[in-house]
This record gives structure tokens, C-alpha cells and sequence, in this order.
């Protein structure tokens, strides 16, 4: 396959998808290997901006926008809490012996021989660029079909989020005769 | 590409410049503005100097900020004390976006081909959702910068302004939700619209009023919620260790967040560029100017309209900052969770059962 070909026949939303998928690949790459776990988190929400990017482009606005609100707006906050104050007063120190860096490089390969076998297998859906509704992604859709068809799960999904969260006020509540710190 | 097009781009081009600028404008003369209104408050005469009326006094400032020893310390991280003001910049700018200044201009591209460009930088269907995704982004400027700093006065500082914004970030939400339960929309310019003819959601929405504008007051530090500034406790917050033109950013942003703020506001409760007898004055235009320059003059006039309201919400804050004593931080975060939040989930209720039960009676009585 002739390579300049490639980059001859792109269209302006393939040319984005490219450039997206290449900054969503190197932030996701960095957030493993930068030193710093500030950097690490810092590289992880540049990786949620580029997959709202993806998001946008799949015309799944409702999508990009909440995926930022909850995921680099709120957890990634809270990551961002923890490390820094974690990491206060270790300047690089270097805690992983032998054992764990074996183990990590077990775990890591059985995951990827995972996702390749599944991949190898799997029937990727094919779809008719005709037939595609474009709307799909748009609130109002998405509402309606979460209200109607999706209706048990979702409210299931909430009340599990509720039982999640008096279970972690639970947990943080002080005890009787606790300091104030 | 052909003729039409090109002044529709060009068109809207200049509108986005143009709020853009005008949002950078505002604050900046807000800070003369806050001077100002601190000393009439205080009977004093305020800043007199520079120019008439002292009303150059923001250019001297900022040209003071620019020649400023601009110092990164040295056990700092470089790019992230540089990237803090910046992100703080950036998010701040961003909201006006999507803020709906005016109704819409028109112009005949060719004989009876009459085109309409809103006066918005864009009308994205999930503007709410947009707003909420950059100011809950707001936040990392501010750690990024306090981390960034390598001093723990500065460390504390951050942790405080963010742990404040995600506070109240929730009820902020909340209270919006019940708006979109009226409007059923998630574009702020249908939200807008749907106020036409008197029907601000103020009148129907009291209670989620005075929750957002509590956590607008918060979600820009400002008094009575200015805690992460607090020289007895913190020295100067996360921007303790910052100076020059970095240091002008952090400040410069919160006068551009008390702008898109009181925007917000006006928009969502206060009708944005509607005002009472708008159509009788459109009328009015159209018969004596024409079709076309006396719908543009009647968008200007909203705009205007858009623009007071904005600023009396800008000197709402001024106002308060010299009312008001300040919470404590065990006071600020009780208000926000154990306050706001339930106040706000029973507004969402409110709504919902005036919706279902309220709505259809009165209805039926006006039948």
C-alpha cells in the first residue's frame, strides 16, 4: 500500500480522526511512563479531552460534555486531591523491587494477550454510512431511549449509586469521641 | 465558496471578536469599577490619577503588572507554574461561548434573500452542559498553579479553592436542573427565548435563584466566599508564590468569571436581552426604519438591555464584597452540603410536582 496515498484521500473528519487518535494514543502512552504521578494525571485528562474529542466527532455531544464533567471535571479532581497530598514530601523515590516489577509485567501481559485474542475473534460490526442516523448521539434521543427501553437498568444503576454513596459517607462518618484532627 | 457565505463567516467572525473583547473589556474596568464602588461605599474618592475620572487606571495597573520581576522559584515545576495561569485564563474565557448576547442580525445577501446570524459565538444544543464542563475545569488552574508552587501555603490554598468549587459545583447543577425541567431544553438560547414577554424564570424560580447565585458567589471566590485568599491563615492562597503578569492572569480570571457569571445569571433567570415591551419597540423600528435595519436596531437595543443587566449582576458582587463579613471554612462547607444541596434537591421536586400537578390546574382555571 502506498503510504502518500493514504494522506492524499483523507477527508477533514478523517484527518481529525487521525490527529485525535494519535494525541489520545501518546497522552495515554505518557500517563504510564512519566515519572511524576502529578504529570501521570495531568497527561490522563488530556487522554479524556481527546476521547470527548472522538465523542464530538461521532456527533455524541451529550456524550463528550458529560464524559468531561464527571471524568475530568470530578474523579480526576479527586485524583489529583490524593496525589498531591501523598506526594508532599517524597521527592522520586523509588519503591518497586524486583517482585513487583515482575509481577506488573505478568498482569500487564495476560491482559494484552487478552484484548489481542478477543480482538483477533471478533466480529467487528460493519455500517452503512446511508443508513446511519446522525441524531443518534443527541440528548433528546438518548433520553428517550434511556427512559423507555433502558428503564430498569438505569434506575438500578442509580440506586446502586446511591447505596455507593451512603456507603462512603458511612465510612468517612467520625466515630463518637474522634478528634477533630 | 460563494458570496453569501463569506459575510455570514465574516459576519460572525466579528461577532465572536467582538465578545470576546467586550468580555475582556468588562474586566477590566470591573477592577476600576470595584475600586470605585469600594470607595463610594467607604466615603472615599477612589482612583483619580490616571486620565479623567482615574478611568485609566487599568492600563497603568497592568502596565505595572508587565514590568514586574516575573520570578519562578527554584524547587518549583517550571511548565506547571506557567501552565496554572494560563488554564485559568483559558477556562475563564471560554464560557462566553456560548452565552446568547443578542436576538440576531440580519442582512439581504441578494433581493428577498434575507439571512439571520445570531449574535452568539455558537449555539452548541448542550450549552448548559458546555458551561458546566469548563467551569468544573476551572479548578485545575487553580491546583496546577498551587502545586506547581512547591510551598505549602500555597499547596493549602489550592486544596481549599478546589475542594470550595466542587462544593458547590453540585447545587449549582442542581439548581439548574430545575430550569431545564421548565424549559426542557439544554440550549441556553432556547432558554432565553422561552423567557419572551415577562416570563423570567426569576418569578418561577426563586428559591433556584438565590441557590445559583450563592454558588456563583463561591464557584468565583469571592466574599463572602473569598477563603482561599486569606493573608492571617494563608498568606496569599495558591497565588502566593506567583508574580508579574502570572500573577495579574489568576486575578484578571476572577474578574472575567464575575462577568460570564452575571451573564449567566441575567440569562437564565433575568430573561438575557429580553425586556418588557420588546415587541411593541421592534414594531416600532421595523415601521419607521424598515424590515431589516430596524430588526438589527432592536437586537442592539436587547443587547444593551443584556449588557445592564449583566452589570448591575457585576456590581451585585461589588456590593456584597463590602456588605458582607466573610464565612468561616467549616461555615462555608456546611452551607454548601448540608444546605444548598438538600434546598436544592427539594426545588427539583418543587418543580417537578408544580410541573405535573400546578401547571394543568391552573390551566384548566384559565380555560
Amino acid at each position: 500500500m502506498n503510504f502518500s496515498n493514504l494522506f492524499a484521500n483523507l477527508t477533514p473528519s478523517t484527518s481529525i480522526f487521525y490527529a485525535l487518535s494519535f494525541l489520545t494514543i501518546l497522552c495515554g502512552l505518557m500517563v504510564v511512563l512519566a515519572k511524576n504521578p502529578i504529570h501521570s494525571v495531568l497527561y490522563l485528562i488530556a487522554t479524556f479531552f481527546c476521547l470527548s474529542g472522538h465523542y464530538i466527532l461521532l456527533n455524541a455531544q451529550f456524550l463528550a460534555a458529560v464524559n468531561i464533567i464527571v471524568y475530568a471535571g470530578a474523579i480526576m479532581v479527586l485524583f489529583l486531591f490524593v496525589i498531591m497530598f501523598l506526594n508532599l514530601k517524597k521527592e522520586d523515590e523509588e519503591s518497586k523491587t524486583n517482585l513487583v516489577k515482575i509481577a506488573a509485567m505478568i498482569v500487564g501481559g495476560t491482559l494484552f494477550l487478552i484484548f489481542v485474542a478477543v480482538l483477533r475473534k471478533a466480529q467487528l460490526g460493519t455500517y452503512n454510512p446511508y443508513s446511519f442516523d446522525s441524531q443518534i448521539g443527541m440528548v433528546e434521543s438518548l433520553g428517550e431511549i434511556l427512559y423507555s427501553d433502558y428503564l430498569l437498568p438505569f434506575e438500578l444503576v442509580s440506586i446502586l449509586f446511591l447505596v455507593a454513596m451512603v456507603g462512603a459517607v458511612m465510612l468517612g462518618r467520625r466515630e463518637a469521641g474522634d478528634r477533630h484532627f | 465558496m460563494t458570496f453569501t457565505i463569506d459575510v455570514a463567516f465574516i459576519i460572525k467572525a466579528i461577532i465572536i471578536l467582538l465578545i470576546f473583547g467586550i468580555t475582556l473589556l468588562v474586566a477590566m474596568y470591573s477592577t476600576y469599577g470595584e475600586r470605585k464602588v469600594a470607595a463610594f461605599m467607604q466615603d472615599r474618592i477612589g482612583p483619580n490619577r490616571a486620565g479623567p475620572f482615574g478611568l485609566l487606571q487599568p492600563l497603568a495597573d497592568a502596565v505595572k503588572m508587565f514590568f514586574k520581576e516575573d520570578f519562578i522559584p527554584a524547587q518549583s515545576s517550571k511548565w506547571l507554574f506557567i501552565l496554572g495561569p494560563c488554564l485559568s485564563m483559558l477556562t475563564a474565557l471560554m464560557t462566553s461561548a456560548v452565552i446568547p448576547f443578542g436576538d440576531s442580525i440580519k442582512y439581504e445577501a441578494a433581493p428577498g434573500k434575507v439571512w439571520d446570524v445570531p449574535v452568539q459565538a455558537i449555539d452548541v444544543n448542550i450549552g448548559i452542559l458546555y458551561v458546566f464542563g469548563v467551569v468544573s475545569l476551572g479548578v485545575y488552574g487553580i491546583m496546577v498553579g498551587g502545586w506547581a508552587s512547591n510551598n505549602k501555603f500555597s499547596l493549602l490554598g489550592a486544596i481549599r479553592a478546589a475542594s470550595q468549587n466542587i462544593s458547590y459545583e453540585i447545587s449549582m447543577g442542581l439548581a439548574i436542573i430545575a430550569i431545564l425541567m421548565m424549559t426542557g431544553s439544554l440550549s441556553i438560547r432556547h432558554i432565553v427565548e422561552q423567557q419572551h414577554g415577562g416570563n423570567w424564570n426569576i418569578f418561577y424560580q426563586p428559591l433556584g435563584f438565590i441557590i445559583f447565585i450563592t454558588c456563583a458567589f463561591a464557584e468565583c471566590n469571592r466574599t463572602p466566599f473569598d477563603l482561599p485568599e486569606c493573608e492571617t491563615e494563608l498568606i496569599g492562597g495558591y497565588h502566593t508564590e506567583y508574580s508579574s503578569m502570572k500573577l495579574g492572569f489568576y486575578l484578571f480570571a476572577e474578574y472575567i468569571n464575575m462577568f460570564v457569571s452575571s451573564a449567566m445569571i441575567s440569562s437564565l433567570y433575568f430573561g438575557g436581552y429580553n425586556y418588557p415591551g420588546m415587541d411593541w419597540v421592534q414594531a416600532q423600528l421595523i415601521g419607521s426604519l424598515g424590515e431589516i435595519a430596524g430588526h438589527n436596531v432592536a437586537t442592539l437595543i436587547g443587547f444593551l438591555v443584556f449588557f445592564g443587566k449583566s452589570l448591575f449582576f457585576v456590581f451585585f458582587y461589588m456590593w456584597v464584597r463590602w456588605t458582607l463579613p466573610r464565612f468561616r471554612y467549616d461555615q462555608l462547607m456546611n452551607l454548601g452540603w448540608k444546605g444548598l444541596i438538600p434546598l436544592a434537591i427539594v426545588n427539583i421536586v418543587l418543580t417537578g410536582g408544580a410541573i405535573l400537578f400546578l401547571k394543568p390546574l391552573v390551566m384548566s382555571f384559565l380555560k
